[in-house]
């Protein structure tokens, strides 16, 4: 059995910290109400970090998920409005919508693929391109205002946020499911050795009769995926999408990867880590708003400073795992 | 070639010579207006890019010799690459600018205004004074008053409220700084302020923050409409929809509808148009089709919405 070591525990020990710290801070941090909030808030990045570790594992880069969840969050609206007249205010209005979000995920995951391993051009150039793209094309859409999804329709699906089995709501059990799925794919799966590996060394994967390209293709399509499936959970909460919708939340995604201990660099993946990550992320904002701590201009420094550590934490574990 | 087609062309010739000697005294007559503004990348600023079109082609239908020149940036470095290609390019005779940020933007501006051209300056002020020809803009201290003295009158001592500010500032501090002066005396205990960065997710998330941190709300100061359907997500998810009201401000299309309805959790809004662009084309229009002075300071007054007369700010066709 491998002993637990500070490599592996420096997130897990800041988030039990920064627990401690919010209920030592104010009673009500620990309520089921607040709780509920934190988890469910935390589903969209977490779900789009899910997917990230992968990319992130394997030595590649999105930069574009943020704008994507945007550009996803509109055309599922618009596709939502557009139906409503046909179809009416019912369940199949919803479905066509999700269908909308996650195969526009899929549609726009394989693109950046398919521009990294087909196009051969770098990951973080593509991704940048696309970033502008989904951002303008969103903007577009809503003529520079904010598409909003047709009220009977809200209704309808406000509940995918807002339900749930008493206090943990759809978002909370969704990023649950995913996370565990996605664990056991990076553990146990073919595909999540294969990752690993082509992060590791791309030369000896090729040499190994994997099918880089192949594998590089599948993360950025399983990443598109979950951001489809963000944007699903994402609609419901204020059923609107506009130019400013998912700004950063590809920095957010990334930051929370790396804090749990996945190499920038490819080669080391641990999706557990990841879900630690943007826990991690969200509860220093929701517990800078509990409290008044310092100034609210200081909230950004703080978060730099708490996302620093989580890293150099590992960094300690890193050397001593030297070979 | 026969002779009478040598004519022919000679006519033909004379005509087009006379045609464009007329096309080139037409142009000396048409002025060029440069308008530089911000992209839309926030309600606020979708609308006055809608209301910025909007005006630039019914001004261009009206006068037939004007032209315009529209740009948006998404940041000031783009801004300024904007006024110098209209200048090198276009050869504007005016140029309507809303600067992004007011610094990077005064020496810009101040190029375009010793090259002897009409400068209107909308919103944000540059950080020299006396460049502008004209200077447009809505009215921050009157945003935060307006709203402060609504709080005041219809609330009681020892009531308590949160406010979420837009991003940070000196045109935050400025409206910030002037609500919590209009309070002053009022015994209305502010509880909290935090940055919701005029936007609806960040201000859904801070607003469930103050619900669990504070049992008893009686109002909400959310000085902004995106941020106010985020805070009332927020407060409906909390079921908490009959303790509290909400103030946003700007003018939202679908926040005025609702409070032409009489919605009792939306009661009021405080205007700061996105319309105030059009204000600034169409003066500086004014300034090349007539003789009416249009120099100076036109400062666009902060009004309360109320439901008796939102008719009057409702754009059912604008994106905001």
């Amino acid at each position: 059995m491998k002993r637990p070591n500070l490599h592996m525990l420096g997130p897990v020990v800041a988030l039990v910290a920064l627990v401690a710290l919010g209920a030592f801070l104010n009673p009500s941090f620990l309520a089921p109400a607040n709780i509920a909030n934190v988890l469910a808030r935390s589903a969209f990045i977490g779900l789009i970090a899910v997917g990230m570790t992968f990319v992130i594992t394997s030595g590649g880069l999105d930069l574009s998920v943020g704008s994507m969840a945007a550009f996803l969050a509109g055309l599922a609206i618009l596709a939502m409005n557009a139906a409503l007249p046909a179809l009416g205010p019912n369940l199949v209005t919803i479905i066509l919508g999700i269908a909308v979000a996650l195969v526009g995920g899929l549609a726009a995951g394989y693109l950046n693929g398919a521009l990294v391993t087909k196009a051969r051009i770098e990951p973080f150039i593509v991704t940048l391109g696309t970033m502008g793209i989904f951002r303008s094309l969103v903007t577009w859409l809503a003529d520079g205002g904010t598409l909003s999804l047709q009220s009977g329709l809200r209704t309808l699906y406000r509940p995918v946020y807002y339900g749930g089995i008493g206090w943990i709501t759809w978002p909370i059990i969704t990023f649950a499911v995913v996370a565990i799925i996605g664990e056991w794919m990076m553990r146990h799966s073919r595909f999540g050795r294969h990752v690993e590996a082509i992060g590791s060394n791309e030369r000896v994967a090729r040499y190994s009769a994997i099918d880089v390209n192949r594998v590089k293709l599948m993360t950025y399509v399983f990443l598109g995926l979950l951001v489809g499936l963000a944007v699903v959970l994402y609609v419901p909460r204020l059923g609107s999408a506009s130019g400013s919708t998912g700004v950063l939340w590809e920095l957010e995604a990334i930051a929370a990867v790396i804090i749990g201990g996945t190499a920038l660099k490819g080669g080391t993946g641990r999706v557990w880590g990841t879900v630690v990550g943007v826990l991690i992320l969200s509860l220093i904002d929701n517990i800078l708003n509990l409290a008044d701590l310092v100034s609210p201009y200081l909230n950004g420094a703080i978060q730099g400073v708490i996302i620093v550590l989580a890293v150099v934490l590992q960094r300690e574990k890193s050397a001593a795992e030297e070979r | 070639m026969k002779r009478r087609d040598v004519m022919k062309g000679a006519a033909l010739a004379a005509t087009l010579a006379m045609s464009a000697g007329a096309a080139v005294a037409q142009d000396a007559e048409k002025k060029i207006i440069g308008v530089s503004i911000p992209s839309a990348t926030h309600g606020f600023m979708g609308g006055l890019n809608w209301h910025a079109q909007d005006t630039i082609k019914r001004l261009s239908e009206t006068y037939p010799n004007l032209e315009f020149v529209l740009a948006t940036a998404g940041e000031s470095a783009k801004q300024v690459n904007d006024i110098e290609d209209m200048m090198a390019t276009r050869n504007i005779d005016g140029l309507v600018v809303l600067p992004f940020e007011s610094e990077p933007l005064t020496a810009p501006v101040k190029a375009v205004k010793d090259a002897g051209k009409f400068v209107t300056v909308v919103d944000r002020g540059l950080s020299e004074e006396g460049i502008e020809d004209l200077y447009v803009a809505g009215d921050n201290t009157a945003f935060g008053r307006v709203a402060g003295d609504y709080f005041k009158a219809n609330l009681q001592s020892g009531d308590k409220i949160v406010v979420l500010r837009g991003i940070p500032t000196t045109l935050d501090n400025e409206r910030v700084d002037a609500f919590q002066k209009a309070l002053e005396g009022s015994g209305v205990e502010i509880l909290d302020m935090q940055h919701g960065n005029w936007n609806r997710d960040d201000a859904f998330t801070v607003m469930q923050d103050f619900l669990s941190k504070y049992p008893e709300i009686d109002a909400v100061w959310a000085a902004d409409d995106d941020m106010a359907i985020g805070v009332m997500e927020a407060i409906s998810a909390a079921n908490r929809n009959d303790e509290m009201w909400v103030i946003g401000g700007a003018g939202m299309k679908e926040i005025v509808k609702r409070i032409m309805e009489g919605d009792k959790q939306l009661p009021v809004n405080v205007t700061y148009p996105p319309a105030l662009i059009s204000s600034a084309i169409e003066m500086t229009a004014l300034h090349f089709v007539s003789k009416a002075p249009v120099t100076g300071r036109f400062i666009i007054g902060s009004q309360l919405i109320t439901p008796e007369n939102a008719e009057q700010f409702y754009f059912p066709d604008s994106p905001f």
